[in-house]
């Protein structure tokens, strides 16, 4: 709900944007103040959705606390589930066979796909475009059929564990996910042609929200959205992880840092997710897809972190252990969190329409903020 | 009890008699005003969490609800129908979900959507922050098992919930003595 | 580079730090009293500035509180990890949110859930749980028999 609360004595206004607002992407709470229409401040209050999640996992084993971390990003939880995963075999130091290496990045590239499919899809909507995101959507779907198919669930699917994935690939994966991608080159050029060329959505976005380089690296940006300002922080590039560091692929920069930069590095990413799964569909390796653990878990004493790049930026999962079966202390830092901490330096000086364009463009994810 | 055969179609209810001149319609006015009001069940777009992703796709092209009526999703309270508690509630959330209740107009009516809304889900445990079910907070007309659940199970429920509006087994309903 | 070349180069400028090399990364101990100094001094190093903090936590050892700050260098990618050792009872430390400026929100985030009191931060207020909450709910010895079930 958008409502007048208060007048100063100069003359500004202070508003409400939400907590229940249909731009926002879940529930942030923005109050603004404003002179006229140009924005001075904008202040962001959060834990509309602190679920304590950190407290919550120091009282389940470390098998049981990888559901939690699905629904934080809800949409890029394999990802998600996969940093978990990484932390605990590090700490127990086992290997994890080829094949469940194989899968695992598959199911990521397949979940960044459709994570920045939902992000184009609604970013269109807050720009006042209804029809891309029904375009949006139905690729979405597709992704959603293969999903069900090998792991069960749409959308918060449990499908990594510590030692490599739950069970092995269906049978028709493979067809599966070869009939997508030969639909998805074909409807690519939709997105330029309805979005990217539109000469409305070039005006709303050029210019608009800049962020320079020493700017995120100060905030601790990560992700597409410290990319289009110039700063190289794909995880996958600088700390590889798994078979990473054998794929071919790009890490997509641009300069000017603005909001147009921000959506062209995340269209060309979806591009660059499709290279690795070509890469990898045809020469999937056989063998186990999951190292043989033993039933109960316990790390030893000490420290880890790990960090893996989802579709928004850096996630780190820090686990400090003291023997048990539970962790003592688990922190995770989540790519949303610095992002937003951004928003304020963007926005000052602009308009509320800019205010939608720059937050659309930062691709924020509330529960993955509050855990 | 509510009995779970479909006892009630989606005819219009009443019958046409022939007299000379024309046709009269002939009907009970609560049964037509129900049939009316249930056709046309505008939501209000609330999702805090996981589950507004399968509300979204629900909304999408391949789970179609504009098929019912429900395609306006406004986002307004005081134009809206139905809210869809599609998420958890949290205790600095719930005071934002008694003011939108309470600034529906008549008839309102109320989803749980998901095991969150329900009785707190998987955030159960060991929680200090979470309610531990949406009805603590506003009546609940229908509720919705799942984590999230399919968007079939969304499309039951809202046909479910049409169902109880043309009995008049609402809570709604029933307070006012419809 | 490894933790024995970074060891020799920082205890060049870090002359009061205590060092341990077991974990992956370097850990450097340091007293809250020299905290920020020694972080000016990191983050305008010229061979390597740790210009990156990427995340910022606190621990609670049932005696004791450790701030936990993971660091990292954009132009030589080393990571490193600082460690400041509070007293429970009256748990302070200077802020950092003008050197790195998005340690504002998460040293919000440490005051609301752990009690650390950040001296000199711009907003120091309650970011996730509501204005009146009582009490800090990470700490170890945290009750709460209303809202928490225990499994």
């Amino acid at each position: 709900m958008v409502e007048e609360i208060g007048k100063t004595a100069e003359g500004d206004l202070i508003i409400n944007v939400g907590p229940q607002h249909p731009a926002t992407h879940g529930v942030l709470h923005l109050i603004i103040t404003l002179n006229g229409e140009t924005i001075k401040k904008v202040e962001p209050h959060l834990g509309y959705i602190h679920r304590s999640i950190e407290k919550m996992c120091e009282s389940l084993t470390y098998r049981q606390f990888i559901y939690t971390t699905s629904r934080m990003d809800y949409l890029s939880a394999h990802i998600n589930n996969h940093a978990c995963a990484l932390t605990v075999e590090k700490g127990l130091g086992i290997e994890i066979p080829a094949r469940a290496q194989v899968i695992r990045v598959l199911m990521d590239e397949l979940t960044r796909i459709a994570s920045h499919e939902l992000w184009w899809g609604a970013m269109a909507m807050d720009l006042g475009a209804f029809t891309p995101f029904f375009h949006a959507f139905r690729e979405r779907e597709t992704i959603n059929d293969i999903m069900e198919e090998t792991c069960g669930a749409r959308l918060t699917m449990n499908y990594m564990v510590p030692g490599g994935v739950m069970m092995d690939l269906h049978p028709n994966f493979q067809y599966r996910v070869k009939n997508f991608l030969t639909l998805y080159k074909r409807k690519i050029h939709e997105y330029d042609e309805l979005v990217t060329g539109n000469i409305i959505f070039q005006n709303r976005m050029k210019g608009v929200g800049v962020l320079s380089k020493e700017a995120a690296i100060s905030f601790g940006v990560t992700g597409p959205a410290a990319r289009g300002s110039g700063v190289s922080c794909d995880v996958r590039k600088l700390y590889p992880y798994e078979i990473y560091n054998t794929l071919e692929f790009d890490e997509i920069l641009e300069t000017e840092g603005d909001s147009f930069a921000r959506y062209m590095v995340r269209l060309r990413e979806m591009n660059e997710s499709i290279k690795i799964i070509e890469q990898l569909i045809d020469n999937i390796p056989e063998g186990d897809f999951q190292a043989k653990t033993k039933a109960v878990l316990k790390l030893p004493k000490g420290e880890f972190y790990q960090r893996v790049e989802t579709a928004r930026g850096e996630l780190g999962v820090y686990i400090v252990s003291e023997g048990g079966t539970t962790p003592y202390r688990i922190k995770f830092r989540s790519p949303g969190f610095s992002n937003l901490s951004c928003l304020d330096h963007i926005t000052r000086g602009g308009k509320i329409g800019d205010l939608i364009a720059s937050m659309g463009t930062l691709d924020l994810v509330i529960p993955d903020i509050d855990r | 009890m509510i009995s779970t055969e479909n006892t009630t179609t989606n005819e219009f209810p009443g019958h046409i008699e022939e007299v000379p001149g024309g046709g009269i319609v002939l009907s009970k006015l609560d049964e037509l005003v129900n049939w009316a009001r249930s056709n046309s069940l505008w939501p209000l777009t609330f999702a805090t969490s996981c589950c507004g992703i399968e509300y979204m796709q629900v909304a999408g092209p391949k789970y179609d609800f504009s098929r019912f009526g429900f395609e306006v999703a406004r986002a307004t309270p005081r134009q809206a129908d139905v809210i869809i508690i599609a998420g958890t509630i949290v205790n600095k959330m719930a005071p934002v979900l008694k003011r939108l209740y309470d600034q529906m107009a008549d008839p309102k009516y109320v989803i749980a959507m998901g095991a969150c809304a329900i009785s707190g889900g998987p955030f159960f445990y060991n929680t200090y922050s979470v309610v531990k079910g949406a009805d603590h907070v506003i009546p609940v007309d229908v509720y919705i098992p799942g984590c999230p659940p399919r968007p079939e199970a969304l499309i039951h429920a809202l046909i479910t919930l049409q169902d109880k509006i043309k009995m008049g087994m609402t809570r709604e309903q029933m307070k006012s003595g419809l | 580079m490894s933790n024995e070349e970074l060891k020799t180069i920082i205890s060049e400028i870090l002359p009061n730090a205590s060092f341990e090399e077991t974990g992956e990364w370097l850990n450097i101990g340091l007293e809250a009293a020299d905290w920020i100094e020694s972080a000016n001094k990191l983050r305008n190093f010229e061979s390597m500035p740790f210009n990156f903090l990427f995340c910022l936590t606190c621990v609670d050892w049932k005696t004791h509180f450790t701030m936990v700050y993971h660091l990292r260098s954009t132009t030589t990618l080393d990571n490193i990890v600082v460690k400041v050792k509070l007293d429970r009872e009256k748990p302070e430390i200077i802020t950092v949110s003008d050197i790195w400026r998005g340690a504002e929100l998460f040293e919000r985030e440490v005051y609301d859930l752990f009690g650390v009191i950040f001296l000199e931060h711009p907003d120091l207020r309650r970011l996730l749980l509501t204005d009146d909450w009582v009490g800090y709910p990470l700490r170890k010895d945290y009750e709460d028999p209303i809202n928490m079930i225990k499994l």
